[in-house]
């Protein structure tokens, strides 16, 4: 059988990848919530944040703080431009051309990722100490990327709660309708949400860089995690990704080490479509 | 429904000269892309009958999947010749499609939710397909074990020419799954599922019995598909054949082509190919993901610009003069 402290170590990474992910599906959930449509490359921002990050970092030098801090700008960057230059002209459009549409940034972020930096994958070297707790080893290079995510989740929830255009935001992912008698601009909630969710990316990207190798294609690993946890949660409900993260995380941490990694994602796959049949609605939906 | 009778009529006796055409050296380049765009508009053309009912599946590289890694393993493992192997791989898919479609229905799971759910499906099989390396060849593939010469029980043919007649008789028998489908009680029923669910339920329509019966013909026949492209290309592979890509590019294909006519899935799956191998030849080595590039950049814009698709688009062009009432020219 397998070792308790393997499981244990397991059970400790499911919850520090726990933590990034939610970044990754709080972002997807918040642009989904207010303007309902699905990014389907949202984790093809994450990648080009990653690159952004790489080239900073480890090919000029660049303090990591630093670099951290324009991945998170570019991130917002990338998610005002695919907002007016991609989301804006199909905002009225059929449900299944706004999902085609962000499947075409998708190959198309993938490709032009191929073309400029090849598939080569490309991590940051960062060699951090891993402490020992009660035979359980913790590497730095996970538990400061998880402290730095519940910091920011932290800042969203903050931002949502109190200030004025988090509240906006709130209110518009409750009813787009009573939006605009309530006299909130749409196309400013719409820019600054879907700035928000890209920041969440760029964010995402300069932590996962230090632990996963980034490569085009990125986005095939982590994209279908990220929509089946916004899904589990219940599509637009903050609270309920929060939890699926961590649940979505744990699975296939701990599936990883009884089985193999691949079968991890399998099991936590399987177990997400079982858990939709049985509360369609997502885990917390707001409907039974 | 006479014109587009008459149009297919023309274009399969047109299809059917294609190989006896002079083309100076270059006939099995184009058989084979034509051979693709046969088999692909198949695929597409089942896919169409889940999409025109707003049944937007984003996993039907599931289906593709374990049909085309069914008629390859049982081949190479067991001996089981691919027409057998098509059959168990139709009951397969048509099981897996019934279990994802039967709570779908009854629980209400549509819209976004079913796309991504059925995206997880597509997602499922494919890792399935890498982790059971031993068995599948993971990430690399795995080749047809060739039968030395041609032979109708392996499906494995030396001549190009055999495998486009094939896929042309495919292709039709597809055409005419849609236009039954077209003309049964299940096209109205599933339109006006589609368009109220509850209203339809309350007039006695069985929803879920039809969505489960729409989801797996469609699921069957993408699998029978799946099985064709194995056999001609004689080698499966877990990104070409299953996953998010895959699937996407069948349902940009038929939104393109336009989701509701008989010939939109064909005409879109014709663009999509000639486009990709157009920009694939004519970046050759050079510059490398940028034809893709190009592609996904293309793709983003026809959706944009033309949302009912170009058969869509073309219809709607094509009917507005009649609208107008014109005295005879005297």
């Amino acid at each position: 059988m397998i070792d308790p402290i393997f499981l244990a170590e397991a059970a400790l990474n499911g919850i520090m990848l726990g933590g990034i992910l939610a970044l990754l599906a709080l972002g997807l959930n918040l642009i989904f919530g207010v303007i309902d449509i699905v990014w389907i490359a949202y984790v093809d921002l994450v990648m080009l944040c990653m690159y952004l990050v790489y080239y900073l970092v480890q090919v000029y030098g660049w303090p990591v703080w630093l670099g951290a801090l324009a991945s998170i700008a570019l991130g917002a960057l990338l998610g005002i431009g695919v907002h007016l230059l991609i989301i804006t002209p199909i905002l009225g459009s059929a449900p299944i051309n706004q999902l085609l549409a962000t499947g075409g940034l998708l190959f198309f972020l993938q490709s032009f990722a191929t073309f400029l930096w090849t598939t080569d994958h490309k991590s940051v070297r960062m060699s951090l100490p891993s402490f020992e707790v009660g035979g359980i080893f913790v590497p730095l290079t996970r538990l400061i990327p998880f402290a730095i995510s519940i910091v920011a989740l932290i800042g969203l929830y903050l931002f949502l709660t109190r200030t004025f255009v988090g509240t906006a935001i709130r209110a518009v992912s409750q009813d787009r309708e009573a939006m605009s008698l309530m006299g909130a601009n749409p196309q400013r909630i719409y820019i600054v949400t879907s700035a928000v969710g890209g920041l969440m990316a760029g964010l995402a990207g300069a932590l996962l860089i230090f632990q996963y190798s980034v490569h085009p294609f990125f986005g095939g690993q982590f994209g279908p995690l990220t929509f089946m946890i916004c899904v589990l949660g219940g599509l637009g409900n903050m609270v309920g990704a929060f939890v699926a993260s961590f649940i979505m995380s744990e699975i296939i941490s701990l599936a990883g080490v009884i089985w193999s990694t691949e079968m991890g994602y399998v099991i936590a796959f399987v177990v997400f479509i079982v858990m939709i049949f049985a509360r369609p609605g997502g885990i917390l939906a707001r409907r039974s | 429904m006479r014109a587009p009778r008459l149009l297919v009529a023309v274009l399969v006796v047109v299809l059917a000269l294609v190989p006896a055409l002079p083309m100076a050296g270059m006939k099995q380049y184009v058989l084979h892309v034509m051979i693709q765009i046969l088999i692909w508009a198949f695929i597409g053309g089942a896919w169409s009958l889940m999409g025109r009912f707003g049944l937007v599946s984003l996993g039907h590289g599931a289906f593709l999947g374990l049909g085309a890694y069914c008629a390859v393993l049982l081949w190479n493992f067991f001996g089981v010749n691919p027409w057998l192997a098509g059959i168990v791989a139709m009951v397969l898919t048509g099981l897996l499609a019934a279990v994802i479609a039967y709570p779908c229905s009854r629980f209400q799971v549509v819209g976004h939710y079913f796309g991504l759910v059925t995206l997880a499906v597509g997602e499922v099989i494919r890792l399935l397909i890498v982790a059971e390396r031993d068995w599948t060849g993971g990430s690399l593939g795995v080749s047809i074990k060739p039968v030395g010469g041609d032979s109708l029980l392996a499906m494995q043919f030396a001549d190009k020419r055999v495998f486009y007649y094939a896929a042309l008789v495919l292709w039709l028998a597809g055409l005419w799954v849609w236009a039954r489908v077209d003309r049964s009680m299940a096209r109205s029923a599933m339109e006006a599922i589609g368009e109220d669910e509850t209203a339809a339920a309350s007039v006695g329509i069985h929803v879920t019995r039809f969505k489960i019966g729409i989801t797996v013909l469609s699921a069957v026949l993408t699998a029978v598909g799946g099985v064709a492209y194995a056999q001609y290309i004689s080698y499966v592979n877990p990104d070409t054949l299953s996953g998010i890509g895959v699937s996407l590019r069948i349902v940009f294909a038929v939104v393109l082509g336009g989701m509701y006519s008989l010939l939109g899935p064909t005409v879109g799956t014709a663009l999509t190919i000639a486009l990709s191998e157009y920009l694939r030849i004519a970046f050759g080595l050079r510059l490398i993901g940028m034809a893709e590039t190009i592609y996904g950049l293309l793709l983003v814009i026809f959706i944009i610009f033309l949302p009912s698709g170009i058969y869509g688009s073309l219809a709607a062009l094509l009917r507005r003069p009649r609208r107008t009432p014109v005295p005879a020219a005297g």
